[in-house]
């Protein structure tokens, strides 16, 4: 067998939906026989979290659309023509629409970002926190989950540099 | 299509992308070579990934038909 193929990548946000990009991409290139780390800066940090609050912005993104995971079909694939201002500005819309999303997924038999992290780490892929961030940030290595190495740029950089693929997320 | 012989089935109807991927992934590791998985999924998305699957990992995909919105796969182990 010639030399696994390599990945790395950045993950750079923390909201649900961004969630989902490194996290598929990791555990799938895990099945297909890749070596994967995945550092975790900024907003993505709060990935790697025992406990994930990860949750949708409406605001600024008029691009989302909003669905029902309830009723029949048709029902469930009307996008709601829901103003991204209101959206963006009601209290507690933030929670309504993750809730929404959540369920709409799991209606779909989309894994849950835990589910897909605990495969991550079932695979070995590597899971690297940023540690500046982390001080920037004040969480400890307690706050993550096990399984969790630490390291700065040019940790990353090592293996981006010996990788097939490099991506930033 | 004819049953194919088979040691081991994996359902994964009803999921979406990666789980079928990730499952057959973990159910191939635990066969051994030259055994062969049937495995179904519902997620048209799954006929191009399972190919690229095979392809990258050099398990074989013996046979792969389709039955009314069920899509059925035959992998063998490498």
């Amino acid at each position: 067998m010639s030399e696994p193929k390599k990945m790395a990548l950045i993950a750079s946000k923390g909201t649900l939906d961004w969630a989902y990009p490194p996290f598929i991409l990791a555990s799938t290139a895990a099945a297909m026989e890749m070596d994967v780390a995945v550092f975790f800066t900024f907003y993505g940090l709060t990935l790697l979290k025992k406990d994930i609050k990860a949750k949708v912005a409406p605001a600024t993104n008029p691009a989302m659309p909003m669905k029902m995971p309830i009723g029949p079909k048709g029902f469930q694939d009307f996008e709601w023509p829901i103003p991204n201002l209101l959206m963006g500005n009601v209290p507690g819309f933030e929670t309504v629409a993750t809730s929404l999303m959540k369920k709409t997924f799991k209606n779909k038999g989309v894994a849950t970002i835990e589910e897909l992290r605990d495969i991550c780490l079932e695979t070995d892929v590597k899971l690297i926190g940023c540690q500046m961030t982390m001080d920037v940030f004040g969480f400890k290595k307690d706050d993550f989950i096990d399984g969790v190495d630490i390291g700065g740029a040019a940790t990353f950089l090592e293996f981006a540099a010996e990788s097939d693929i490099q991506l930033f997320i | 299509m004819n049953e194919i012989v088979h040691e081991k089935v994996l359902d994964c109807k009803g999921l979406s992308c990666p789980l079928p991927i990730l499952k057959t992934k973990k159910q191939i590791d635990n066969m051994i070579s030259g055994q062969v998985l049937k495995m179904e999924a519902t997620d048209p998305g799954s006929v191009s990934d399972v190919n690229a699957w095979t392809k990258r990992t050099g398990n074989e995909l013996v046979s792969r038909s389709e039955n009314s919105d069920i899509y059925i796969f035959y992998i063998k182990k490498s």
